[in-house]
């Protein structure tokens, strides 16, 4: 894949292009789907039900279900919507959760753009989304998403940070900002291990850079009944929720490849025939599945409590492993 | 003194430095919003997200059952009264008939008023099983509610044993009960009853210890014994600030002062306290179940002598018990006759919901809900 981009450009490469992020498009929205099924299959039996299990073998086409009648909805519109406003905002929320899954190396050989600066990418970009959500809060022309939409905004920007911070550790301890270095430098112990506090701090950044519980108050049902999508449906509904799910996505895959050693076989199982994407793959959903216990376990955070928590809690924690990491790694090079 | 949506304004503020005007907001919270438990409806005044002032908007459940009362005799009413608290129609039941056999003086047999106190005591547990689910609800967690509502379930199909309906249940009748338990009923509550202890447990541990969920409620909603009573307050809303005050132990009715149980009380009056409060009081019903099912009469009748046609003396009576959201109290005047000249119902949930307005003040619309929540109204009851 990559060799392609060192060519000139012809016919032959542009269109490569185009089959592989149709590919990759396909695949996301493939995962999304079962995502989706997998977390109200997983929450309905730890809440005593059972799922969907309606449409298809065992519900298996529920969400296929679900999402042609989002797309197959009217496109409502409030009245006194902003309507160029109303129309960007999925687009702005959608787009960049999908771009950042570009420089994901999900194997040694599966990766589409090999940046060398691969986190700073996925950071930045992921960094629109917040832009999309503030613009649909206030488009919508609607107390409850203009709440939601300000809520999130604060969020969103404030909980970055310390996601940031506890990367920079990892970094630290790589070198480099490549993805692909990054988990070639796991070979003999995952980041996990020595950069727990630095995981710790990640895991719970994430959670709230995703807008999942405990940190889902943009969408806080009970109080502002959807948050800033409460104006939002049909396909436009659709284009949201998917970019949550794609978040999801993109997150479970930096996880894995910032902590959790990529694509690299655990306890030394490096000599079984299994190839990379497998453990990728189990390693990413097992951070899905967490995802999921936490929802059906947690309740929610309070607005006034969550910004004092990311400055005052995981970011003086953040800071405190960048400078332990800093120290141990001078050490290492008898620089100290 | 009257309020309404004309009384609210609304600010405006200009700010020299910034140069920005900010204004305050009208947010319309309900009639339908999914933390309103039905058909509440709180106009709330917003300066970003702290409240300045709200107004409650009721009546939108409102049927008139105290004017109907007027109209019909006495057992009539009693499947009207299942409509007002419906979370808890066993109270409501047992109030109106109270109130009419505490006129007429009739005696109830013991096996009546052992069915009676379990079925009282297994709804207020059902009551607050329906609380618990729905406040962690709105707090955010979702599968507390499920949980909730499994338990509930195995309450509901005991009642549904009993007497045939499982929300409206129509059960007690003037000068007793309607329907004897089936063979193997008794039976079947105290496995319930071993059930539910064992799961108690298992909710504390899913919430009661969570930090989130500590942090939510600690100091959220305070107010001091002297405001509850000014407002009139009961039940655990009351007993949050530390007033010891239950009518089954102050007041006893029934057979209530046969069984040993505490009546658990906290001084800090915040939405924790009436949080614990609750979960406590379910573990002191299952106290006075288990000692109910032990002392339940192998036999005996379930009505007492009761006149063909109930016409309780001239006069007027005012009877209260202790439901599960505080004092339910029904005042009847009667004229002789067979109907009630006059019929009014003390409903602990409207009384509660006034001091409402006064909580909100200064707080944060994520308080809002748990404020809300916390004082356990039932549309059903505020609107009658």
């Amino acid at each position: 894949m990559t060799d392609l981009l060192q060519q000139s450009t012809s016919l032959w490469n542009v269109s490569m292009f185009i089959v592989a992020a149709v590919v990759l498009l396909l695949v996301v929205l493939f995962f999304v789907t079962y995502a989706i099924y997998f977390e109200r299959k997983v929450i309905g039996w730890m809440q005593l039900r059972t799922g969907p299990n309606r449409v298809g073998p065992l519900g298996l086409l529920q969400t296929v279900v679900d999402v042609t009648k989002l797309l197959l909805k009217e496109d409502t519109r409030p009245k006194d919507a902003d309507k160029a406003l109303y129309a960007l905002a999925p687009v702005l929320a959608y787009a960049p959760a999908f771009a950042v899954l570009a420089v994901m190396p999900f194997s040694e050989t599966i990766q589409f753009a090999d940046l060398g600066i691969g986190v700073l990418y996925y950071m930045a970009l992921s960094s629109i989304t917040v832009l999309g959500v503030i613009t649909a809060g206030w488009a919508s022309n609607n107390k409850y998403s203009l709440i939601g939409g300000m809520r999130s905004a604060a969020q969103m920007i404030s909980y970055e940070v310390p996601l940031v911070m506890s990367v920079l550790g990892v970094i630290l301890m790589t070198g480099s900002m490549n993805l692909r270095e990054i988990v070639e430098a796991q070979r003999d112990i995952w980041n996990v291990i020595p950069q727990i506090l630095g995981f710790c701090v990640f895991i719970v950044a994430a959670q709230a850079e995703l807008n999942r519980t405990p940190f889902d108050l943009p969408e806080a049902e009970s109080e502002l009944v959807a948050g800033y999508h409460v104006e939002y449906s049909g396909f436009r509904f659709a284009m949201f929720m998917l970019a949550e799910y794609v978040y999801m996505f993109g997150m479970g895959s930096l996880v894995t490849i910032l902590f959790l050693g990529g694509w690299l076989a655990p306890f030394g199982l490096d000599f079984l025939p299994i190839p990379g994407i497998v453990w990728f793959i189990l390693k990413f959903l097992l951070y899905v599945f967490f995802q999921f216990w936490i929802r059906a376990t947690m309740p929610r955070f309070r607005a006034d409590q969550l910004l004092p928590f990311a400055w005052k809690g995981l970011l003086p924690i953040a800071l405190v492993n960048i400078l332990i990491t800093a120290v141990v790694i001078s050490f290492q090079n008898g620089t100290l | 003194m009257s309020m309404n949506l004309d009384m609210i304004s609304l600010n405006s503020e200009f700010s020299e430095g910034t140069g920005l005007r900010t204004e305050e907001m009208l947010l319309n919270v309900g009639p339908q919003h999914p933390s309103t438990h039905g058909v509440f409806r709180l106009v709330v005044k917003i300066d970003g997200e702290t409240i300045k002032e709200s107004l409650p908007v009721i009546g939108y459940l409102h049927r008139g059952t105290e004017k109907l009362a007027e109209g019909l005799n006495y057992t009539q009413i009693i499947p009207y009264t299942d409509r007002m608290d419906y979370l808890s129609a066993m109270t409501n039941n047992y109030v109106i008939c109270h109130a009419v056999e505490t006129m007429m003086g009739i005696q109830i047999p013991e096996r009546a008023d052992f069915l009676r106190v379990i079925v009282m005591e297994m709804n207020r547990i059902a009551s607050h099983l329906v609380w618990w689910g729905t406040y962690l609800l709105d707090i955010g967690a979702m599968s507390p509610f499920l949980f909730a509502f499994r338990d509930r379930e195995m309450i509901l199909e005991l009642f549904n044993e009993l007497c045939g309906a499982r929300l409206t249940y129509n059960y007690m009748r003037i000068g007793g009960v309607k329907w004897d338990a089936p063979p193997g009923w008794i039976e079947k509550v105290k496995e319930f009853v071993k059930h539910l202890k064992k799961e108690i447990e298992n909710y504390h541990a899913l919430v009661t210890g969570n930090e989130i969920f500590i942090n939510r409620l600690q100091g959220i909603g305070k107010f001091d014994a002297k405001t509850a009573i000014d407002y009139s307050l009961s039940g655990v809303m009351l007993r949050s600030t530390g007033v010891k005050w239950d009518l089954r132990k102050d007041e006893p009715y029934s057979v209530y002062n046969r069984f040993e149980f505490d009546v658990p009380t906290a001084t800090e009056g915040d939405c924790l306290a009436r949080y614990q409060l609750r979960m406590a009081e379910i573990e002191q019903s299952l106290r006075i179940l288990e000692q109910a099912l032990g002392q339940f009469p192998e036999e005996g009748e379930i009505m007492g002598k009761v006149p063909k046609v109930i016409r309780p003396p001239q006069g007027e009576t005012f009877v209260r018990i202790e439901s599960p959201r505080g004092e339910i109290g029904c005042y009847i005047a009667s004229n002789g006759k067979d109907k009630p000249w006059r019929m009014k119902f003390r409903r602990p949930s409207f009384n509660n919901l006034q001091i409402l307005p006064k909580l909100l003040k200064g707080e944060n619309i994520s308080n809002m809900v748990a404020i809300l929540g916390s004082i356990d109204i039932v549309l059903g009851e505020v609107d009658a």
